[in-house]
């Protein structure tokens, strides 16, 4: 039980992170003029177009959408798990995984099967009578695709800092006389939100940067911020750009979370379970 | 205690870095080509016939593959680049020249699709597949005759559209249409096209990259841009769809073997490549993936209803008024800056 | 009242679970689709089940699939509770700087983190002069971004720890090692377990950071199905994956069965 022990742990992400970070942050501030590479902001200032800010503020709120749906559908399952006895529970927990372990490309192909014009939802609003509707290529279709892997990121960590609450804590609260959303609203949620926190993090942070969900289920036709970086790095070979727009949108990210985190009072870790 | 864990740990990383390399390279072949795009059961041929072991990977795209060489660190023996990529790759020195005297099958390649552009000497890559870029249809949904790229611009169509999601496939009609070059690297062409392909967006249903096929497939839309060999494959599937190369010309692209500089077993490479030019193994081949083979010895072998199909086989006058995509250099990025104002626009 | 409830609550998790599982059903149903395309039924087959056992490519892809998932979240559950005992015991200062350094591998990108990754393999490789991509890179980058998980998955139940309990072990005459696996780990081996699961399934899902830190000869079922992408997914991984499913929940249902009864007794 020393801090030692964290050594190995923090020396691996030093060599293994630390070390790419400091690269793709030389790639971001430098520039090649006649055959030499010098310091310069170029790539920012492209980054900072009115252009790509409008790709990444539309990521933003694609991810910000996703999340506060992950959010709102996953608490209520996280609770109804946790407040669940016995050893079942953990084979429901298991369960919610499970679904992660088939390929992510087949999973969302699966998508397309579900909801394009022939598909299986407008196949069966058409054998009720009703008129087939266009769900797929739409900006709805890709916050389903990001709910959808992402959804087990909300619960699980949630869960975990449910089940960690102290039953007679709740009891004393309604002992003093304390009504069911009171001792919600003032005991559990507040209780929970380490989980919240952990849960809100492993959603954001994949969903702002994913490009094959727009790119299957949104029909590439919005320029988001994960296919611009994709598309610098291996299409355009513009890796200096591609770092730059990648250095900013974790600049916005740690803006973003640590805002969100001054919600989490406890020392500002969120734990993942 | 602290310092043991430690030196393990050392010595496990060193060992998992240094792998673990056979030391006979000219017994074993490292193959990297794109999924599924190899009857697999000649592997086990060509193992048979000259003793050397392949391993095969694959990749999905020519970006990542010239990702992954160029970054070294991997030994591949023999490559499988498109056109534009071989060119790139010749340009920045990372391929070796073959040694044809290896290579006798090599006379079984047809005459027009030796020395083309992309690599003008025919010193560096041998052909493997090729095909055209054209608009697959569906007879159902679309009963005018198809013949020309003006109808992915049709009012009619909207929403009933699919287009490539890639920027070069997507630029081709809309520079041809407007009598441009594919491989155009004027400024004010380039505004041109982004301009009609800012026009279009509204019509289109999504950019896609490799579902097109199963969209046209499904009856999801009406016209698609797509490849002849996958609108071939398309047709088997649902009768209903035709494929046309239209009038104003196209793009034709081809799909070569290499060997990356720095190869540990070129002689073994040059073998395989020679290999997969023999005659029944070329036929073998084109027929289990259906797209158009460039070996005029298969060719003649085909069964009827490949090689008279205008889909599999272009004929000459199709032929003639194709391009091939040529590496661009730097413009590139200029078309990665229009391609991404059509999306955010 | 309570009924209602229990009712209400079984069918709002019934819904999550159909929807988590959906696709996974047309993932299965397409498996014994006769054509090749997701896109047209043409019948019922088995042709896609027996194609795939005369695959060795995709068996291949499987074991090391399986082998740097288990691997990965072993090592990185190891890395990572020790890491996360660490940072447990760090001043505030200190724990804020371990923290951000967590959490830039989630941060980041995949294709960022993938090719930097690679830049630095390939750096190390001409360094040393020698070495190659291959199962050791593989493995050296899902620990690198399962390691993070893993350490945030122990560190909450840390933080519910009762510290003094570890030194009354130690007052007790305990070594540091038996104190700790008597005492510390039972504790928190909710969490590792967590952390674990976790980091299996993140690097079974990964495909851009295998694919550039991978080299000849090691592929994963993910790099496989990506690169099959535009010639069309073969159906055989559809029915690898129903293969895959089916294992897994008669695994879950036989150790569902056996812990039932004891829990029963208690």
């Amino acid at each position: 039980m020393k801090r030692s022990a964290a050594y190995p742990y923090l020396a691996w992400l030093a060599v293994f992170t630390i070390i790419p970070l400091i690269l793709v942050l030389y790639y971001a501030f430098t520039s090649v003029s006649d055959g030499a590479v010098k310091f310069s902001p170029d790539n920012f200032v492209r980054a900072f177009e009115p252009m790509y800010l409008i790709v990444m503020w539309r990521s933003f709120v694609l991810a910000l959408a996703a999340t506060a749906i992950c959010f709102l559908i996953g608490y209520p399952a996280a609770y109804i798990l946790a407040r669940k006895v016995g050893e079942k529970k953990s084979t429901l927990l298991f369960l919610l995984l499970v679904p992660m372990w088939m390929n992510f490309l087949l999973r969302t192909y699966s998508w397309l099967t579900i909801l394009e014009r022939n598909g299986i939802i407008n196949n069966a609003l058409f054998a009720l009578g009703l008129p087939k509707m266009d769900l797929l290529y739409t900006r709805e279709a890709v916050v389903l695709g990001m709910v959808y892997n992402f959804l087990s990121f909300m619960i699980l960590p949630i869960y975990t800092a449910l089940s960690k609450i102290d039953a007679s804590l709740i009891e004393a609260a309604q002992d003093l006389g304390a009504g069911k959303m009171n001792v919600f609203f003032r005991v559990i949620f507040p209780l929970s939100l380490p989980g919240v926190v952990s849960g809100v993090t492993m959603v954001f942070l994949p969903a702002i940067t994913t490009f094959v969900i727009p790119n299957l289920l949104g029909g590439g036709k919005d320029a988001l911020i994960g296919s611009l970086i994709e598309q610098q790095f291996l299409r355009v070979g513009d890796w200096r750009f591609g770092s730059a727009v990648s250095v900013v949108i974790m600049g916005l990210i740690v803006i973003a979370m640590s805002l969100f985190y001054a919600v989490d009072s406890d020392e500002g870790e969120g734990g993942l379970f | 205690m602290k310092l043991r864990m430690m030196a393990i740990m050392a010595i496990a990383a060193s060992a998992l870095l240094s792998g673990c390399q056979g030391s006979d390279d000219s017994k074993r072949l490292y193959v990297y080509n794109w999924g599924e795009y190899l009857d697999e059961s000649l592997i086990g041929e060509f193992e048979r016939q000259t003793g050397i072991k392949i391993i095969y990977e694959t990749f999905a795209t020519n970006e990542d593959m010239y990702t992954k060489i160029s970054a070294g660190g991997s030994n591949y023996d023999v490559i499988f680049p498109s056109d534009y990529m071989v060119e790139k790759m010749i340009k920045e020195g990372m391929l070796e020249k073959i040694d044809f005297s290896g290579l006798p099958n090599f006379e079984n390649v047809g005459d027009r699709f030796k020395n083309l552009g992309y690599d003008p000497g025919g010193e560096y890559s041998v052909p493997y597949m090729y095909g055209t870029l054209g608009i697959l249809y569906n007879k159902t949904m679309v009963d005018e005759p198809v013949d020309s790229w003006d109808i992915l611009w049709d009012e009619k169509y909207a929403r009933q559209i699919f287009m490539y999601d890639s920027m070069r496939d997507a630029f081709a009609p809309a520079l041809i249409r407007l009598g441009y070059s594919i491989n155009t690297t004027d400024l004010e062409e380039l505004e041109e096209a982004k301009r009609s392909l800012i026009a279009q967006k509204p019509l289109v249903q999504a950019y896609v990259g490799d579902m097109g096929r199963d969209k046209m497939i499904g009856g999801e839309g009406a016209l698609s841009l797509t490849y002849s060999g996958d609108a071939y494959l398309s047709m088997l599937e649902n009768p209903d769809l035709d494929y046309a190369a239209p009038k104003e010309g196209g793009n034709v692209w081809f799909d070569a073997m290499a060997i990356p500089k720095g190869a540990r077993n070129k002689t073994g490479a040059e073998a395989f490549i020679n290999f997969l030019c023999d005659g029944e193994v070329a036929l073998k081949n084109t027929i289990y993936i259906g797209y158009s083979t460039v070996n005029m010895k298969a060719f003649e072998e085909l069964p009827e209803s490949m090689r008279e199909s205008p889909v599999y086989w272009p004929s000459d006058d199709v032929y003639e008024t194709c391009d091939v995509f040529l590496d661009l250099g730097d413009f590139i990025k200029e078309y990665d800056r229009a391609w991404t104002e059509i999306l955010v626009g | 009242m309570k009924r209602l409830a229990d009712i209400c609550s079984k069918f709002y998790l019934g819904l999550i679970f159909l929807f988590l599982y959906a696709p996974i059903g047309v993932l299965v149903a397409l498996s014994f689709n006769e054509s090749r395309s997701r896109a047209h039924w043409s019948g019922f087959s088995l042709r896609w089940y027996a194609e795939l056992f005369k695959d060795p490519e995709i068996m291949k892809a499987l074991y090391y699939t399986l082998l740097v998932a288990a691997l990965s979240a072993f090592l990185a559950s190891v890395i990572g509770t020790l890491g996360a005992i660490g940072i447990d015991r760090m001043t505030k200062t200190q724990k804020k700087i371990a923290m951000n350094i967590t959490n830039i591998p989630v941060m980041n990108p995949d294709i960022v983190t993938g090719v930097s990754m690679m830049i630095l393999f390939v750096f190390a490789f001409s360094l040393f002069n020698a070495g190659s991509l291959g199962f050791g890179t593989l493995l050296l980058s899902h620990v690198t971004f399962n390691a993070p998980y893993a350490a945030l998955a122990v560190l909450p139940k840390l933080r519910s720890l009762d510290s003094r309990m570890y030194e009354a072990a130690l007052d007790l005459g305990a070594t540091p090692r038996s104190a700790f696996f008597k005492v510390i780990f039972p504790e928190i081996a909710p969490g590792i377990i967590s952390g674990a699961l976790l980091s299996f399934t993140l690097s079974v899902d990964d495909f851009v950071i295998s694919f550039f830190t991978t080299g000849a000869g090691v592929n994963t079922l993910s790099i496989l199905i990506y690169s099959m992408a535009r010639r069309g997914i073969n159906p055989k991984i559809n029915a690898l994956s129903a293969i895959m499913f089916l294992v897994v929940i008669v695994m879950l249902y036989i150790v569902d069965k056996r812990q039932r009864p004891k829990t029963e007794k208690l």
